[in-house]
């Protein structure tokens, strides 16, 4: 039987407009913080994972930082890039480095992939998507190269080729035509350039330059804008001021480096009676 | 639970449709004492992705008019299109083009037209005035106009307007000692794509233009006044 | 209305050769009503490290008094000067915004304390927008103290101008290794 419930009111429902009003004019129309567009990248080949990550922070429609490393360091084998809200990839990653570190103390060897995945999953899960982090870590442990995606939410994937942010479209498009099981590192890496390059060149909320790391079984190597196809051209010409251009009033200077004179009174002969 | 799959389909749902869109971009005007620099990219983007890298937004009216549109793309399209439309029916009518300032005033009345249903563009519009002097007109969407040296409009308007206000207008700078602003600048001071359209007057000189990189006239007499623009390329991320 | 633009205010800090400059302007406002033309927002930590502070006023007096705390907490227990990549991070996790300190070395942290160490300048503040265009547009590298005071002061009276929510005066100071300049400058009080 379906009965009209004591809830419902006929016509439009406008509860939600005047909280919405409400909770605008206490300022909730949150300030804005983020590097939402991103885009981030990872992959498995013959010998390990090859992780990349463009350079672009964004404040809404405003660059914020033109080279900022997305790239963060989990241990010495294990690395994770973050896309979403900045401040929490980088606390995140930071926190979930620290608790790694203290896993290896207290255990004694190399911690695992899945424990940094396991780790940052249940931190995520814990805060209900609050916390907007969305990872790709990938690294080498002994149970081999690990490849993970980790929503905000904290739901996670493994997959050999993985991309996050909002040029992952672009980018899984790359993966998607040219990527092969067993790849060369040379191969792979090339396939990385490609993917982040497509999210830089076609997603506006990634730009700049290419950053890319590749983990083996022994070695972990940090690419650091590998590839720099945004240089700034020079400008055509300078805006040096001639000196007094500006008007100012007051002017106080303080010196950090403080002169004293010492002057030296006649020397007395030592008592020694 | 029968209730509430029967509330879903009681509950009246709004539906709204909304005409317009953003599709990003900046388009810059300065004007001289007797020339007129009109400048727009060339990338038209919606939200994150990109649709072109190659959509002008500067368009030449006359041989002394050129007029930069920026906001929504479709409406900007089609405002030009029906403003060299009364171009032709004036040049039809009077065996001449019309005067700069006419044209500014045939688009404030254009666009106030669409008081209540807005083309939702900013227009700017360059060239020069019957006097032989640079002018630069600058217009909000419903057709509140100005004249101004320097006007700057679209996604990097905030951006570079106060850069503007300082070299063009010398804000906020004290001249050297004994010195003075000068009235004019000079033409020479002054990633996809980027288009400049420069209007000079009658008989004004070149003022090295000629050996601007990737210059190209657009007017084929050197009687009355010229037009060369000037294409780049800009970072492409 | 954000509670970023509710009483107003702006902040940029610059590189230049062996020195770094940190400006703000000086207007406290209650929305479109200006309060007072003489609300700092650049707090010296030590010596050498100036932080610049734009936002909600009230939180702008606490953060000041938390930092001063937290520095001074610092130099007891390690006897020594802190040392500005290390208030960075201090900062950072305190969550807040934008300072200029040496070894020319600025940085910035969104308001959840994001970091943004830059090599040419950094910026916040209601007048953001249009101080990265004026910035991006005048600044260029090793600018001598002289040449960098012009500079940052051009880009600040010229952003502030186009921001109505920033403006009523500048302070700039410049930072070298052996002393610091600071200067009120002259611009428009609308």
């Amino acid at each position: 039987m379906a009965t009209v419930s004591v809830y419902s009111s006929p016509g439009f429902d406008f509860s939600n407009l005047t909280r919405n009003h409400f909770l605008a004019e206490k300022g909730l129309p949150l300030p804005k913080a983020t590097s939402t567009g991103t885009t981030i990248v990872g992959c498995v080949f013959e010998d390990g994972i090859i992780l990349g990550a463009d350079t672009r922070a964004t404040e809404g429609p405003i660059v914020a930082d033109k080279n900022c490393e997305k790239i963060h360091y989990i241990t010495e084998s294990i690395r994770c890039c973050g896309a979403g809200t900045a401040a929490d990839t980088e606390f995140v990653t930071n926190l979930i480095s620290s608790n790694m570190e203290m896993h290896a103390l207290t255990h004694g060897r190399k911690p695992r992939v899945v424990t940094a995945m396991t780790m940052l999953k249940q931190y995520l899960f814990q805060y209900q998507g609050h916390v907007g982090a969305a990872l790709v870590l990938g690294g080498v442990d002994s149970t081999g190269p690990n490849l993970f995606t980790i929503a905000p939410h904290g739901s996670t994937d493994k997959l050999p080729y993985v991309t996050m942010g909002s040029g992952s479209l672009a980018a899984m498009a790359v993966f998607e035509s040219n990527w092969r099981a067993n790849m060369s590192r040379a191969d792979a890496l090339q396939l990385v350039k490609d993917a982040i390059s497509a999210g830089i060149f076609n997603d506006l909320g990634s730009g700049s330059n290419v950053d890319a790391c590749i983990i083996t079984a022994n070695n972990t190597e940090m690419l650091r804008n590998v590839e720099m196809p945004n240089e700034r051209v020079q400008k055509e010409r300078t805006y040096l001021f001639p000196k007094g251009t500006t008007a100012w009033k007051k002017e106080d200077i303080r010196k950090l480096v403080l002169t004293e004179e010492v002057t030296p009174l006649a020397v007395e002969a030592m008592d020694t009676t | 639970m029968p209730d509430m799959v029967a509330l879903s389909r009681q509950q009246p749902q709004e539906r709204q449709f909304n005409p317009y869109s953003e599709n990003g971009g900046t388009i810059l005007a300065i004007s001289g004492a007797d020339f007129s620099v009109i400048a727009g990219d060339t990338r038209q983007s919606e939200g994150y992705s990109i649709q072109t890298r190659y959509a002008p937004k500067v368009f030449r009216l006359t041989d002394k008019a050129v007029l930069a549109v920026n906001g929504f793309a479709a409406d900007g399209n089609m405002f030009v299109k029906q403003v060299r439309q009364r171009l032709e029916w004036y040049r039809h009518a009077h065996a001449k083009d019309m005067p700069l300032r006419a044209i500014a005033r045939l688009i404030q009345t254009m666009l106030y037209a669409r008081r209540f249903f807005p083309y939702y563009v900013y227009n700017i519009l360059g060239g020069i005035e019957d006097d032989g002097s640079g002018a630069v007109y600058s217009f909000d969407p419903v057709g509140s106009y100005e004249r101004e040296s320097c006007r700057a409009a679209g996604a990097a308007q905030s951006l570079v307007q106060p850069f503007l206000d300082n070299q063009i207008y010398f804000k906020n700078q004290v001249p050297q000692p004994g010195m003075t602003h000068p009235k004019h600048l000079p033409l020479g001071t002054v990633g996809d794509g980027l288009e400049m359209f420069v209007v000079l007057a009658k008989g004004s000189p070149l003022y090295g233009l000629e050996n601007f990189d990737g210059v190209q006239e657009m007017t084929s007499t050197h009687e009355g006044e010229r037009i060369f623009v000037v294409r780049r390329n800009l970072k492409r991320d | 209305m954000s509670i970023m633009e509710y009483n107003g205010g702006s902040v940029v800090a610059m590189v230049g050769k062996d020195c770094v400059a940190i400006a703000s302007d000086l207007r406290l406002g209650n929305q479109a009503l200006g309060i007072s033309s003489n609300f700092q927002k650049i707090f010296p930590v030590t010596d050498r490290i100036f932080l610049g502070l734009p936002g909600l006023a009230t939180d702008v007096t606490t953060l000041r008094e938390t930092f001063r705390f937290r520095v001074n907490m610092y130099t007891i227990k390690e006897e020594r000067e802190i040392e500005p990549e290390t208030f960075a991070h201090l900062v950072s996790s305190t969550l807040y915004e934008p300072t200029g300190g040496f070894r020319p070395f600025i940085a910035a942290t969104d308001l959840i304390g994001c970091l943004n160490f830059a090599k040419d300048f950094v910026v916040a503040g209601t007048a953001s927008t249009k101080l990265y265009g004026t910035a991006e547009g005048l600044w260029e590298p090793d600018l001598d103290p002289e040449q960098l005071f012009e500079t940052i002061s051009q880009t600040m009276l010229n952003a502030v101008d186009r921001d109505a929510y920033s403006g009523w005066g500048v302070v700039v100071h410049v930072i070298e290794k052996d002393k610091v300049t600071t200067r009120t400058l002259k611009g428009r009080m609308d």
